[in-house]
């Protein structure tokens, strides 16, 4: 292994997004909207086809404005059925994506006479070359930094709104902050966040940071403020933690396993969701062991 | 219209397979999502599916490290089915040990174990014959593609979720609508609810491979929430998702024998997507229709209600109440809130029923005896409901008329007479009038 400038780009680029990630993610846990992110990432498709039919182009402005546009409509529509017709979140949430990824599929497929737009490039890109043009600092790495940016100024400027929306939606309600605005702004910055992360590093780690580094969080305290933090630091642990098995360990490993002498570097971006994960699982289980022991101690006195 | 001709007489041999497999998977995805839909898990298909991914990589590095076929379907299904299994076992243990709710131990289960697969997949990519194995079908489905084994496939997944469905129906029924139930009763409800687990991993496994995730997906969750617009019973419930599965399936691979370009998958999904929509708005037990005129009659009753109690109200006013006796209409108009022409719409509406008639000028109303029945069993809820607040609820006595306005119209006898010998205890009877049965005519 031999660590490049590039590696050193990687980890703060991941890190970065990841922390973007990971700030509105905690309020999808509390808001129960967990599945918004991995739903956001399948219905873009359309907003993707329908952009590159009307604007005949590649350009990345009004992709970015169509897949935007399909995040946003998959929180509204999701949400008015759900209201109107009395559906289950998730089962309207699984309607909406299902239906709208399929709409891309047939778009992408009657677009593609004109050009060659792969379903898969959406999907899958990829961190380890989004980073290649470093001329002194790669445009995603500055990118992430800004999203990071705009979105803790973001959570800092409606923390108190944000907080008791999520937690007391009637009360939040009756105190004169409008629960479902909130909730609205809420997915917005969730389909901007994702749809730039995903259009340069791929869905998988933007699914993941932002959902697992904030469960984990919330395994560890219950003051928000705490698990923010916590939240950030976590994402931006297990990016590190991810890319640095992703160039070592981790192929040595596969290599073993499949019988060949070697294999080069795997997906960054796989394990650092990996090590978020592993840092989740980690946590839940010593802090099950803990409540258990707590209890056990607890119980000669009662 | 020769391709139409050809779907339709099965010409193909192709056609013929494709159809009855995504048929088969249609129904029983439909059936098997009844029972997730209802145990709030509809997205559990989403998770599962990016949950083989791992699977799938990791059985293909084995078997290429043991030499053995990498193309291998039973192998390959293996791993997917091993890995299917660790992956709701996941989601089950967080819920267990833990406060995270459902929503988020299916987000983390789908992202770790999804990222884990893409990792592995990017190490399959560079063993010899990796990079064209085919494992993207995994993820992206080739429904027009399946083949007689897959097909076969289907058939007997499809068989064992069609038997475990029908001979577990009253468990699972149990399971679904009351856990804490069936546990008291003591029903084995963690074997139950793993048994359905496995029929799920074995749909979604079999399904992933034959017809591509989207599509198990889809029909995990799609069906069986449109089949909700129709019925509140469990087995019509099921009866109208598989059947929903089925033909949204059958539409599907309909069109792409006409428009061959077209996605299989991707047609079965809007076409079960429109079903959908049909559904939400023309569905006989929630459908949009249904339930807005419902909502009408419900509002229709309320007024009626209402101006019963303001008349009877007001021929209180100035002495005793009995029905023929003649009331102001201007009087009334104080007692509600509405404009001249609704309450004389309400009126005439009211006189088409019976209940009251007006005299030829409209100035005055007269209560016909069985419009006073009416009410006077009104206005007597309405005034136990007050009574009851007051002294039981301990509502504010400033509130009380407005929340026994909003809860009087859904009082059943059953209810009243209980409140009412709580009014006796109370020996308040002054402030209500008595019992209508009690009227001379």
């Amino acid at each position: 292994m031999n660590w490049t400038e590039i590696d050193t780009w990687i980890v703060i680029t991941g890190a970065l997004i990841s922390m973007a990630c990971a700030v509105p993610g905690v309020f999808l846990l509390l808001n129960k909207q967990s599945m918004l992110g991995d739903a956001i990432s399948h219905a873009v498709l359309p907003g993707l086809a329908i952009a590159f039919l009307v604007s005949g182009s590649r350009d990345p402005l009004p992709m970015l404005a169509g897949a935007v546009a399909a995040g946003l409509f998959t929180g509204l529509l999701t949400e008015w059925i759900q209201r109107r017709g009395r559906v289950n979140a998730d089962a309207a949430l699984g309607v909406v994506f299902c239906s709208l990824f399929a709409l891309g599929l047939v778009l992408i497929r009657l677009a593609a006479d004109r050009v060659d737009l792969d379903p898969g490039c959406v999907l899958y890109g990829a961190i380890e070359t989004a980073v290649i043009d470093v001329s002194p600092v790669p445009r995603i790495a500055w990118l992430s930094a800004c999203m990071l940016i705009a979105n803790l100024l973001l959570a800092a400027a409606f923390y108190k709104e944000l907080r008791i929306s999520a937690f007391d939606p009637a009360l939040s309600t009756s105190m004169g902050i409008p629960a479902k605005r909130m909730q609205h702004g809420l997915t917005i910055v969730t389909a901007v966040t994702t749809v730039i992360a995903f259009e340069s590093v791929g869905s998988i780690l933007v699914i993941a940071m932002l959902i697992v580094p904030g469960a984990t969080a919330l395994l560890l305290s219950h003051r928000l403020s705490v698990v923010l933090g916590l939240s950030l630091l976590l994402a931006a642990g297990s990016a590190a933690a991810g890319h640095l098995a992703a160039i070592s360990v981790v192929p040595a490993v596969l290599a073993a396993w499949a019988g060949v002498p070697s294999l080069g570097a795997v997906s960054s971006a796989g394990m650092m969701a990996v090590f978020a994960g592993l840092a989740f699982f980690a946590v839940l289980g010593i802090t099950h062991a803990v409540r258990q022991r707590a209890a056990v101690r607890a119980e000669p006195q009662a | 219209m020769d391709a139409l001709w050809r779907f339709l007489l099965l010409q193909d041999h192709n056609t013929r397979v494709v159809l009855a497999g995504a048929c088969l998977f249609g129904a029983a995805a439909g059936l098997v999502g009844t029972f997730l839909l209802l145990r709030k898990r509809s997205l559990l298909g989403d998770t599962l599916g990016h949950a083989t991914l791992p699977g799938v990589a990791l059985a293909f590095l084995l078997a290429h490290a043991a030499g053995l076929s990498t193309r291998s379907l039973p192998i390959l299904l293996g791993g997917a089915a091993l890995a299917g299994v660790a992956g709701v076992g996941a989601v089950l243990l967080i819920r267990r040990i833990s406060h995270i709710k459902d929503d988020a131990a299916l987000a983390i289960v789908l992202s770790v174990f999804f990222g884990a697969g893409v990792t592995i997949l990017t190490a399959v990519q560079q063993l010899p014959g990796g990079a064209s194995a085919g494992l993207d079908h995994f993820i992206y489905g080739k429904t027009a593609s399946m083949t007689s084994a897959d097909a076969t496939f289907i058939f007997w997944a499809s068989l064992i979720v069609f038997a475990g469905c029908t001979a577990l129906f009253k468990e699972f029924a149990l399971l679904c609508f009351d856990e804490s139930f069936a546990k008291a009763g003591g029903w084995p409800v963690r074997s139950l609810d793993i048994l359905l687990m496995a029929l799920v991993i074995l749909i979604t496994v079999v399904g992933i491979q034959a017809v591509g995730l989207l599509l198990v997906v889809a029909l995990l969750v799609i069906p069986s929430a449109a089949a909700r617009f129709w019925s509140d019973r469990l087995g019509v419930m099921a009866g109208v998702a598989a059947a929903v599965g089925l033909a949204s399936s059958a539409a599907g691979v309909a069109v792409s024998a006409i428009l061959p370009r077209l996605p299989a998958g991707a047609l079965i999904v809007l076409s079960s997507a429109a079903l959908f929509a049909v559904s939400f708005v023309f569905g006989t037990r929630r459908g949009l229709i249904v339930r807005s005129q419902d909502e009408h009659r419900a509002v229709k009753r309320l007024r009626r209600e209402h101006l019963l109690r303001a008349i009877y109200e007001c021929a209180e006013a100035s002495g005793n109440a009995a029905a023929e006796k003649p009331v102001p209409v201007a009087s009334v108009h104080e007692k509600r809130p509405w404009s001249a022409r609704e309450l004389a719409r309400e009126i005439e509406s009211a006189a088409e029923a019976g209940l009251l008639t007006t005299t030829p000028d409209d100035a005055q109303v007269r209560l016909t005896t069985r419009g006073f029945a009416e009410a006077r069993r009104l206005v007597r809820n309405h005034r136990l409901w007050e009574l009851y607040l007051l002294h039981h609820a301990e509502v504010a006595p400033g509130r009380v008329d407005r929340d026994a306005d909003l809860i009087e119209h859904v009082l059943d006898p059953r209810l009243v007479a209980e409140l009412e010998d709580l009014l006796d205890a109370e020996r308040r009877r002054a402030f209500v009038p008595g019992d209508p049965e009690k009227l001379s005519p």
